[in-house]
């Protein structure tokens, strides 16, 4: 028998679980559950883009591409984020495309950390940080956001955690799971930290197409000296409702886009070649479909926040992405406690704030990509579980 | 087409209250907006989409192309009315191309509906031809897809 703990690599030994895994498995036997729990799209990927990926099968196009990813993808991945973002990249070398925002992270925070090299990463947010932090040999460190800002990153809370080691930032916004965004001037006194400490940046800004009330994104690599201590990191899922064809990209200076370029040409040799011809068609006529499904989600989201704070939920309005994040805190409850609860009354699952870091302990994740029908239903149901939970406590009392 | 007709075109059974906070317009002015909107007949009524597919004898349907001699002073519309008259017509539309009516009709049977034509429809003074196709199977009504052969369960991962 081998002993398969001696064999298993040290660092991911010790990578916790998903701490949610459990609450899952209760789902997953459970019939007529309604979820609103999911992190991806609900809308298929429009009919144009998916037809030029069938015409690129037709030709026959099957093979690798560049390392770097299409020429001509580079080249309308740069006029994109200029024409929208208004920061310039040489399509040549600073540009790589790859599997996915998350393989982008992952090369980021690979290419950037050494040992022993703390990384500041603002909670609740994406899971996947944490986890890659540590495979790079860095220490992740927490930095709270709450509530009261808005879940916006603010300069007093981020420079409370640095330290000498502090090398690497990661700005996660929108941020998923609270929605919140951050502005230009929010970004502007972030930028002063950075500067002062002579930190790295990676902008995590995969749900840049999705911010409401007419606040668009910003860029952090647009505000003043950032662009060249910044890896922008984006991608196709979230913009044009394309998660399975695994797209992303990486915008950053030469040195660091070369130092990626090699670790991705030894570990992945190029991004999905169907998937990038379909890239290239979402990128010159996708526009309409970003605004059809921005619409949407916009409507969506004012019902839900609307529907908390009516039961009595006090819910902060997210401007970013499709998830609200509700505070659960008025029911007594912890944040599991309460997903547990209400999966196993009213068959509705929604995701434990605290699987996005402690501070999301009080809240709960509630994703807005859904039908209309099937929200309303769900909010119905959540609804009645508040009530019967009040029924319970006065009947205690 | 105005916000709110698109959003009950795709679900007439939104309350004003969710349309209101939908499109951040005050209720009463939501209100008001769709109760014109029957006033003036745009808004005609509020059905449910049915796939008869899944229904046990719900009947036949199809689709009758009508090339018909207009007349000097009212058109196609005398024609056309007396066309509508019949309850197994459901839609008439009047068409440019090569014939002049579409009209669609349900009936109990394949043959009820070609009887259906033969006596009633291509016997209208004015009805110069008629063209019958019968319906086999619907893929999509109303902007809404039946056809799910695939169990298109919702099979997206759960946390991320």
């Amino acid at each position: 028998m081998i002993d398969y703990e001696s064999v298993i690599n040290h660092k991911i030994k010790n990578i916790k679980p998903s701490g949610i895994r459990k609450f899952f498995d209760i789902a997953s036997e459970m019939e007529n559950v309604i979820s609103l729990s999911i992190g991806e799209p609900d809308f298929n990927t429009p009919w144009h883009v998916r037809e030029a990926g069938i015409t690129s099968l037709q030709k026959g196009s099957t093979k690798y591409t560049s390392n770097r990813g299409l020429t001509v993808l580079r080249k309308e991945i740069c006029a994109y984020f200029e024409r929208k973002y208004h920061v310039e990249y040489h399509p040549e070398s600073e540009c790589l495309v790859t599997v996915g925002g998350s393989e982008a992270i992952d090369l980021a925070m690979r290419c950037l950390i050494s040992e022993g090299d703390e990384v500041l990463i603002p909670e609740p947010s994406f899971v996947c940080y944490n986890p890659l932090v540590q495979m790079a040999d860095g220490v992740p460190v927490a930095v709270e956001t709450t509530e009261e800002d808005n879940f916006k990153l603010t300069p007093e809370r981020l420079e409370k955690f640095i330290t000498p080691k502090s090398k690497v930032l990661v700005l996660p916004f929108p941020n998923n799971p609270t929605g919140a965004i951050m502005e230009k001037h929010d970004l502007e006194k972030i930028a002063e930290i950075v500067l002062k400490y002579n930190l790295f940046v990676i902008s995590d800004e995969i749900y840049a197409e999705l911010t409401y009330n007419n606040k668009h994104h910003i860029s952090f690599a647009s505000i003043e000296n950032m662009r060249e201590r910044t890896v922008v990191v984006s991608g196709f899922s979230k913009s044009y409702s394309m998660t399975g064809w695994r797209l992303g990209y990486t915008l950053a200076p030469k040195p660091l886009t070369d130092v990626m370029t090699k670790l991705h040409q030894y570990a992945i040799m190029s991004a999905p070649t169907t998937a990038q011809y379909a890239a290239i068609e979402a990128l010159r006529h996708g526009d309409n479909d970003i605004k059809k499904m921005r619409d949407e989600y916009d409507m969506r989201r004012r019902l839900v926040v609307k529907r908390f704070n009516a039961m009595g939920l006090n819910c902060f309005e997210p401007e970013g992405a499709f998830y609200a994040f509700p505070c659960i805190k008025s029911t007594g409850l912890s944040s599991e406690e309460f997903c547990t609860k209400l999966l196993k009354a009213k068959g509705v699952a929604v995701v434990p704030g605290n699987a996005f870091g402690d501070s999301g302990e009080g809240f709960v994740r509630v994703s807005y990509s859904f039908s209309i029908k099937h929200i309303t239903e769900a909010l119905k149901r959540i609804e009645e579980f508040l009530k019967e939970l009040n029924e319970e406590k006065q009947h205690e009392t | 087409m105005d916000k709110i007709l698109s959003l009950l075109r795709e679900n007439s059974q939104l309350s004003y209250s969710e349309i209101a906070t939908m499109i951040n317009e005050p209720e009463d002015y939501v209100e008001k907006q769709i109760k014109q909107y029957e006033k003036d007949g745009v808004i005609r009524g509020y059905r449910a989409v049915i796939d008869y597919d899944k229904v046990k004898n719900s009947g036949a349907r199809a689709f009758i192309e009508l090339k018909v001699q207009p007349k000097k002073d009212t058109g196609f519309d005398e024609v056309a009315k007396q066309v509508m008259s019949f309850d197994e017509v459901e839609t008439v539309y009047l068409m440019a191309g090569s014939f002049d009516l579409l009209v669609r009709v349900k009936g109990e049977s394949v043959t009820d509906i070609a009887m259906f034509v033969a006596k009633r429809l291509s016997t209208l003074d004015g009805v110069l031809a008629t063209n019958t196709h019968f319906q086999l199977r619907t893929y999509k009504d109303s902007g809404m897809v039946l056809f799910d052969e695939e169990n298109d369960e919702d099979q997206r991962s759960i946390i991320l």
